[in-house]
């Protein structure tokens, strides 16, 4: 049963096609990727999900359209968004607070997940004085606790470093598996879309079609060793080459 | 702190040894002891200095703060406006002030007029880009939340605009002091202003330089408080010095 269907969503801006035309579904407690190069329009997708822009066909949730009210969705944006000012635990209540939620509750709501985040005893701190690793799990955390139906993640590891991205993926992963949110990933991160997903959705460049859907049918939890490993990387291999030979008939030619 | 110590030995020696008479450069030393002599004429005419500056500093950053937000809200008020004010920054003050002077007599509301005048402007220019300042993603995030432009107002625009208001608040501050001892200058009955103009007239540079030196002390003193007036709304600058002294991974 899915929850997210788009159906021949289309959107331009200014005479400029961005998504040409992208038709996909996330099921209840399903993990998706949508995966294509950088200024495919996938940042777009979710500005169309969170009603910041509007575009043509159908967005359905639960079956019921889309409207600009209905608030399905916890949006984690490329950068961390964290406030400067505002210290980590005042970060992370920020949804609730928006939602109306009195500060004093929200805090009291929010406190108890800091340790399984791996920030307990940082609650005080301002967002500058954590780690890169650290400032995601935190924006990871206020996106969670919204306990909004679906999570969308914007390229959530893009700015951090090699190791730290790894690290987090591997964090991130175990999380998924306790919880099961349902949650739509944008990257362009082939490894880490293979890696976490339970299907990834291909995109070509702009304007952005959805060129091939892949299950991903690794066991969970996911390794980084033995035979899934193996799995993982002819998988790897079998999407780069999708993406960058988009027209295989090109390679033949003289 | 050196320099300034040097050049005030090296006025001292010129001064006592080139003899030049005291009517034109007098030395640091006959200013100070002037300064303590007449330090009852000097506070008493410091006092309305001061009222000035903060009540007319006051007014401009009330004026701007909710022209500001105005122009936050509504973009085409910034075409609208802004060239009258920037117009507004280009009048000579020595025109200007013993025009208002003219026009609103030698109390205080020309003094404060003119002080919100020369500082108006820079506080709104540094509220205005403030504001723009704001991260995208923050803005994206918040309407994903449901907040609506009020509240993404109060939560990310005005905090993220405090960098940029302290700053306009520093330079505005040492404008705001110049620009009430030069209304004082046009005409008053009392204040450093007019206190340097008849000493002036009267031959006595020494006590010119005596309310010179005041006038410098009430401008640093102001410039202080809006350093520590920062530091006290912004703890988190502090604590991303101290990361970036220890190194910021941990």
């Amino acid at each position: 049963m899915s929850r997210l269907e788009l159906r021949h969503v289309h959107k331009a801006f200014g005479g400029l096609d961005v998504l040409a035309d992208i038709s996909l579904s996330v099921g209840a407690g399903e993990f998706v990727s949508i995966l294509g190069p950088s200024g495919a329009g996938k940042s777009t997708l979710f500005q169309l999900l969170t009603g910041a822009e509007h575009g043509e066909g159908e967005m359905l949730f639960d079956g019921a359209r889309l409207d600009d009210h209905g608030r399905h969705f916890a949006f984690m944006p490329q950068r961390d968004a964290l406030m400067p000012w505002r210290r980590i635990l005042d970060n992370t209540t920020l949804g609730l607070e928006v939602q109306g939620m009195r500060r004093q509750a929200a805090r009291a709501r929010v406190a108890p997940l800091f340790a399984e985040f791996g920030l307990a005893g940082f609650e005080r701190h301002f967002p500058a004085q954590l780690s890169g690793g650290m400032r995601q799990r935190a924006a990871l955390l206020r996106t969670v606790v919204q306990e909004r139906d679906m999570l969308l993640l914007d390229e959530p590891f893009g700015a951090l470093d090699a190791l730290t991205r790894t690290a987090m993926q591997r964090w991130l992963e175990q999380m998924w598996r306790h919880h099961r949110w349902t949650a739509l990933l944008i990257t362009h991160d082939v490894r880490e879309a293979v890696f976490l997903s339970d299907r990834i959705y291909v995109l070509s460049a702009r304007p952005a079609r959805i060129v091939r859907e892949i299950k991903v049918p690794l066991p969970r939890p996911r390794s980084l060793g033995g035979d899934a490993a193996r799995q993982a990387s002819a998988l790897e291999a079998e999407i780069l080459d999708i993406i960058l030979n988009p027209n295989p008939s090109k390679r033949t030619r003289p | 702190m050196i320099s300034a110590g040097l050049l005030l030995l090296a006025w001292e020696l010129y001064a006592t040894y080139s003899g030049i008479r005291a009517t034109i450069l007098p030395a640091p030393s006959r200013v100070f002891e002037q300064a303590m002599l007449n330090r009852e004429a000097l506070a008493d005419n410091a006092v309305p200095t001061i009222r000035a500056t903060l009540l007319g500093f006051a007014c401009s950053l009330s004026a701007a703060f909710v022209l500001s937000m105005l122009v936050d809200f509504f973009q085409p008020l910034r075409r609208a406006l802004f060239p009258v004010f920037i117009v507004s920054q280009t009048l000579p003050l020595v025109a200007v002030a013993p025009l208002v002077v003219l026009w609103f007599g030698f109390g205080l509301a020309p003094k404060i007029m003119l002080v919100a005048l020369v500082t108006f402007f820079p506080m709104l220019v540094a509220l205005v880009e403030g504001y723009e300042a704001t991260e995208a993603e923050i803005g994206q995030m918040l309407r994903a939340m449901g907040a609506g432009r009020w509240r993404i107002f109060l939560l990310a625009r005005l905090p993220s605009a405090l960098p940029y208001f302290f700053a306009g608040l520093r330079i505005s501050i040492t404008y705001a002091v110049v620009g009430a001892i030069f209304a004082e200058y046009a005409g008053a009955a009392k204040g450093l202003g007019i206190y340097m103009l008849n000493a002036k007239n009267n031959f006595r540079p020494d006590l010119v330089l005596a309310a010179v030196g005041v006038s410098a002390a009430l401008t640093l003193v102001l410039f202080g408080l809006t350093v520590l007036l920062q530091r006290l709304a912004m703890p988190w600058e502090r604590a991303d010095r101290e990361t970036a002294g220890k190194g910021a991974w941990r």
